[in-house]
């Protein structure tokens, strides 16, 4: 038996003794995701032990180095936890920003300091992480952001404004991009900073919906003082990290793991769709095959070597369409039962409203129209793009 | 899966892409077609594939061939696709010898298998009998007689049926399918070459009484349903790998043209509603190159599940292909229409390789059918 092999029988078999039967189960609303930080109430004791024990084997984040309190995993062996953890429908125990997106800016641009004091706790789902970003006047064009910090020594001293900034509402702590020069071009002067959402002059509030819920929220600073050392890489050149930092994003945002195929959704329902729905649903399921096979053959370009670059911004463009399609058809599957917005029976509405969520999967971490944008410049070197 | 080239692969996609780039461009094929060669292909390049182990691919080495796999076969498809190469190709080295080499006994391998491979032999196989790909209705008839069988009934859009020594012919016995050989000067056999919109040649065959012998039968009688599963797998995969070389292509001479032509005092390819159509379809193109690679590797792994996956592949080529054909005669703007660029004679091609053993809708049908609803 290969060395992997070997891995995946243990891994099977810790799972199997490991995983309460509670976090096997398909989650039934946004609740039973598992965030973390110093504020989350676990929805079970089940939710809160699976944490505990994935986070003692570091398997919150399997391919980050044990030192750090992840779990030291080739991308190999990640992948076959992965697997297997999909085999018995495991729950992810920890969703988190921390892990998919602080984590690799740390590892990739922070100190050893900063790396010791904020990856364990990242780990452990101990703090929970927002980003802020986005500003009113710096959506797509994110690099005109113009939060302020101002250099006072010892400190500096944060004013301005976030916006659709995720959970902030929920988070402990911001990573945050903010000015601190604006004599040069927009892409200088951006700096990487990390602050305590508990600081004086940081208040948030949270922006409904069409899907009736408030995932996203407004974020003010006024005069919030942050310590020098929480500033990550040089300052002034910032924006490698938040172009890093996206390009991590937008490799994760057009995966949407494992879902129930549309053709388990019509088994289920047990009648056949009209010919039109059903040529659609044919071409879409194509369509994500084609895109599952692009997913896997990238990832192995990635083992070979070979740096994925500006095909990230081609996985959130196709991944993210996809989705939308994906729960629009969903919508027309499930018919008059899917408008339900409040009974039990629908769950709270989940369809309708995990349906109105997909809306903004093409928008967020930069549009599709941005994605194109960039593909069209650095892959495809048209000019002026 | 293997979704990457491994190194004797990359060595082999290096030596068509030369290979083809020189021997067989795509001014070979405005030459045929300007001087209505006889045939519709050059023999010569036929000769020289042969020599080159092209021809032979799949076929073992027990009978003189280098069997390298559907990958390799593909690989070779795709460069013929990018520079629109006409030759006998998937008539004769991938169906053919895929029937063959799956189903044929002893003596009908040695005798065929080494004569295809050497290019010898020209195979061509006729199914469809009327306007849509259908395998399914077949009313070509092989009724007992004497020792052996009478044919009777049509086929049309047979590929290189009209230079083929021998066709394969899919006809009803009883309840069953079965696989004749029929070489093409048997009496009653009659051949009508229809060249088509690609300038590349099909054949329309009637069979009137046509007499064939027990030995004639590829197999057994009945082996007509196996048999049709190895060959379309196997010709699906490779058409597909001909698209993906043929739109790839064609994106790269409308990209090209992008950065060159200028309107408004500006290159064209600033302008951002063009850009982004580039950009959607290069996207399109990296996931029909996922697709075609799936396909190619699970033939070649005999995955149990191989048809269905080369189903999803020629489908989504076939509707991909297009999508990049008709892009590119739009963005290329009237100078697209005109028959001096290239860029029609792709459309032409794709056109016809997208409707061969089955289209788009077709294999979306069949796929939606296979996953049960």
């Amino acid at each position: 038996m290969s060395e992997l092999e070997k891995f995946r029988e243990t891994t099977k078999a810790w799972l199997a003794k490991n995983c309460p039967p509670e976090m096997r189960k398909p989650m039934r609303s946004e609740k039973d995701a598992c965030w973390g930080g110093r504020n989350w109430v676990f929805q079970s004791a089940d939710q809160k032990l699976w944490l505990e024990r994935m986070a003692a084997k570091g398997w919150t984040a399997p391919s980050w180095p044990q030192k750090y309190g992840g779990g030291g995993l080739s991308r190999s062996e990640a992948k076959i936890l992965q697997q297997e953890m999909n085999a018995i429908a495991a729950r992810n125990p920890l969703h988190s920003f921390g892990i998919w997106m602080l984590g690799p800016a740390l590892l990739e641009f922070g100190n050893e300091e900063q790396r010791l004091r904020y990856l364990p706790e990242i780990c452990r789902g101990e703090i929970r992480w927002c980003q802020g970003y986005s500003e009113p006047n710096a959506g797509s064009d994110l690099a005109s952001l113009a939060t302020k910090a101002e250099d006072k020594g010892d400190h500096y001293l944060v004013n301005g404004q976030k916006v659709w900034t995720s959970y902030a509402d929920q988070s402990d702590w911001i990573f945050c991009l903010v000015r601190t020069d604006n004599t040069g071009k927009k892409h200088y002067g951006i700096s990487f900073l990390l602050f305590d959402m508990a600081s004086k002059g940081v208040s948030t509030k949270p922006i409904l919906l069409i899907s009736g819920r408030s995932p996203f929220c407004e974020t003010f600073f006024e005069d919030v003082k942050v310590p020098k050392e929480n500033l990550v890489g040089e300052r002034d050149k910032g924006w490698s990290i938040a172009k890093y930092l996206l390009t991590h994003e937008r490799e994760m945002i057009g995966d949407y793991g494992a879902v129930k195929p549309l053709s388990e959704i019509i088994a289920d329902n047990g009648y056949t769709p009209n010919p039109i729905l059903r040529a659609k649903i044919a071409e879409f399921e194509i369509d994500a095959w084609a895109f599952a096979q692009t997913m896997s053959r990238m990832l192995m370009e990635a083992k070979a070597g070979v740096s994925l670059g500006a095909k990230s911004s081609m996985l959130k463009y196709y991944g993210t369409e996809l989705n939308k399609r994906r729960y629009e058809l969903m919508m027309d599957l499930a018919g008059h039962d899917g408008l339900e917005w409040e009974s039990e029976r629908s769950n709270d509405g989940h369809l309708a409203r995990s349906w109105l969520r997909t809306k903004g999967n093409t928008i967020e971490g930069g549009t599709s129209e941005i994605q194109l944008n960039i593909i069209s410049k650095h892959i495809l070197q048209l000019p002026g793009a | 899966m293997a979704l990457l080239l491994n190194e004797d692969e990359k060595m082999l996609q290096e030596s068509a892409q030369g290979f083809f780039a020189e021997k067989a461009p795509v001014s070979q094929l405005r030459t045929l077609r300007d001087n209505n060669d006889e045939i519709g292909f050059s023999k010569s390049l036929w000769k020289e594939m042969a020599e080159m182990g092209f021809t032979s691919v799949l076929i073992p080495e027990e009978y003189s061939g280098v069997d390298m796999g559907f990958m390799a076969a593909g690989l070779i498809s795709e460069e013929m696709g990018r520079n629109l190469t006409a030759s006998p190709f998937l008539s004769s080295a991938v169906l053919a010898v895929e029937a063959l080499k799956a189903h044929g006994n002893t003596e009908q391998k040695s005798k065929h298998l080494p004569s295809i491979g050497a290019g010898k032999t020209l195979f061509a196989l006729a199914i469809d009998e009327s306007n849509k790909h259908n395998p399914a209705e077949i009313s070509l008839t092989a009724t007992p007689s004497g020792n052996g069988f009478k044919l009777n009934g049509y086929k049309t859009m047979v590929v290189d049926g009209h230079v083929a020594n021998h066709i394969m012919v899919i006809a009803k016995t009883d309840e069953s399918m079965s696989v004749f050989i029929v070489p093409n000067e048997t009496k009653g056999v009659e051949i009508e070459r229809t060249i088509m919109a690609d300038s590349r040649n099909a054949a329309r065959i009637s069979f009137d009484d046509v007499e064939v012998t027990g030995e004639q039968i590829l197999g057994n009688v009945g082996d007509g349903d196996k048999i049709l599963d190895t060959v379309l797998n196997a010709g699906r995969a490779i058409l597909a790998a001909e698209m993906l070389g043929a739109s790839s292509q064609v994106f790269e001479h409308t990209n090209t043209y992008l950065r060159e032509r200028k309107q408004f005092g500006k290159i064209i390819g600033e302008f951002q509603a063009l850009q982004h159509r580039a950009s959607h379809l290069y996207c399109e193109l990296e996931l029909a190159r996922s697709a075609v690679f799936s396909a190619l590797t699970a033939l070649d792994d005999g995955a149990d599940n191989a048809g269905a996956i080369v189903g999803m592949a020629k489908a989504k080529l076939g509707s991909v292909a297009k999508l990049a054909a008709l892009e590119a005669v739009q963005l290329h703007g009237g100078m697209g229409m005109t028959d001096e660029l290239d860029i029609g004679l792709y459309l032409k091609r794709i056109r016809v390789a997208q409707e061969l053993l089955g289209d788009s809708d077709f294999h979306l049908e069949q796929s939606a059918r296979h996953k049960g609803y």
